[in-house]
């Protein structure tokens, strides 16, 4: 089956305003930049995003908030990025905090047909609040809820024209769990081979979780905290 | 008085061979630097390695290798590499022994809140939630009190907490303590400090036993 389209632009083409879009990668760390510069050109607005991050200033989702374009993040942690911080303060931008292991769970919750499930995380804090608490163990444990959306958008480090993807290094990260919990999942890769190429042994999402794969124009791939020893 | 690296060379003596283990942001992540030599323990972070080794030497670094602080790092011999869910299924599950992480605040029934001052700094909970909820220990590495002297060890939060009723033991600049039923129970004193030192420095209730040790480092 072929999924291959050209390019950022065509793969993102459909994308409306108000829509909830997933976007793959931890901190700057497997981030689909080709996709985010598209939806920057794009225009749309009022978009939700789930992203374990909100990029920094001037990369990653920093770009669609500096225009303006997320009226909501659900995120884990969002510090690096003061203009988010500012528009989370200031009200212009709804913001949904989750623990990690929730957001990840709820991902993959929301591709394998869960529709909610049971966590000790967040119990007895404001994260818990109004939701459904049940014992299991004599532990308490809050109810949570699948995410899905209607873009995933996820980076991988290669892929075949079937949409079979493997991850290189933590880069994987959330990557997989929204691949699975798109509607229509969009995976742009470094490099994009024919079917036959990729070991069947060695993928890490199997291409019926992707609708759309290109291979992308450039990789920037920022370091956002550079951190060496001395020999 | 000790200093970070003293803290992180007092929770590295904590150490068991054959435990995995998750450091989070801060002085937790000095620990790895510290581990003693006879000591076999593999490192954890939450956005999917185990194996985790330390930072790379300048030129060699992978952007694509990250701990979750976000800085870049390098992977042991027989590292491993998962995705998120996988990551937190080790952590909810408790195949991780030890939490270390920091604090903004410490209840002595052993609540713990890190993450939010309400109006003033936002900046997530990342996964210390998942962490703290099902650890089954948890040390706290922080300074005992703030930057404005006041107690960081108190009778009950102030600010948002993280978990619940979740930590075990707190290792401070002044002393080690250990949660129990009736409050903080002073087990070692950093070198030089007096137990009177640590009780000013200690809003909440503390518990002091017969002659409380000094701290020693090998």
């Amino acid at each position: 089956m072929n999924k291959a389209v050209k390019n950022a632009t065509t793969a993102t083409a459909d994308i409306k305003s108000g829509m909830t879009l997933m976007l793959g990668g931890f901190g700057l760390c497997g981030i689909p930049e080709n996709c985010i510069t598209a939806l920057v050109e794009l225009g749309i607005t009022n978009l939700t995003c789930i992203s374990n991050n909100a990029g920094v200033d001037d990369f990653g989702l920093g770009l669609l908030l500096q225009k303006r374009q997320i009226k909501k993040m659900i995120s884990s942690y969002v510090g690096e990025n003061d203009e988010f911080e500012r528009q989370m303060l200031s009200g212009e931008l709804e913001v949904d905090l989750i623990p990690q292991g929730s957001l990840a769970e709820r991902c993959r919750a929301g591709g394998a047909g869960i529709p909610a499930f049971f966590t000790p995380a967040g119990y007895g804090t404001e994260v818990g609040h109004g939701k459904e608490v049940r014992y299991f163990n004599d532990k308490p444990h809050i109810l949570e809820h699948a995410l899905t959306a209607d873009f995933a958008i996820v980076k991988a480090w290669k892929g075949d024209t079937n949409g079979n993807l493997i991850f290189k290094g933590t880069a994987r990260n959330f990557n997989p769990m929204m691949a699975m919990a798109g509607k229509i999942t969009i995976a742009e890769v470094e490099d994009l081979v024919q079917p036959g190429e990729l070991d069947p042994n060695q993928i890490h999402t199997p291409g019926v979780f992707v609708q759309r794969i290109f291979q992308g124009a450039k990789y920037e791939k920022r370091i956002e905290q550079r951190t060496v020893r001395t020999k | 008085m000790l200093d970070k690296i003293g803290i992180a060379k007092r929770i590295a003596q904590e150490l068991q061979s054959g435990w995995y283990v998750n450091l989070g942001i801060g002085i937790p992540t000095l620990i790895a630097n510290y581990v003693p030599e006879n000591i076999d323990v593999e490192f954890q972070s939450e956005n999917g390695i185990l194996g985790m080794g330390p930072f790379p030497f300048d030129g060699e670094e992978d952007a694509d290798l990250i701990n979750a602080g976000k800085q870049t790092i390098t992977a042991m011999p027989g590292a491993c590499i998962f995705d998120s869910a996988t990551s937190f299924a080790m952590i909810r599950g408790q195949h991780i022994q030890l939490t270390v992480l920091g604090a903004m605040e410490v209840a002595d029934n052993g609540d713990i809140a890190n993450w939010k001052i309400p109006g003033r700094m936002v900046k997530g909970m990342g996964g210390a939630m998942d962490l703290v909820a099902s650890a089954e220990n948890i040390i706290v590495a922080m300074m005992h009190t703030n930057k404005r002297g006041k107690s960081k060890l108190l009778r009950q939060c102030t600010l948002p907490l993280t978990g619940v009723q979740c930590v075990k033991r707190i290792v401070t600049n002044m002393a080690v303590l250990d949660v129990t039923p009736k409050g903080f129970k002073l087990v070692e004193r950093a070198p030089g400090v007096t137990v009177e030192e640590i009780k000013a420095a200690t809003e909440g209730r503390l518990i002091v036993e017969g002659d409380v040790p000094e701290m020693v480092f090998n």
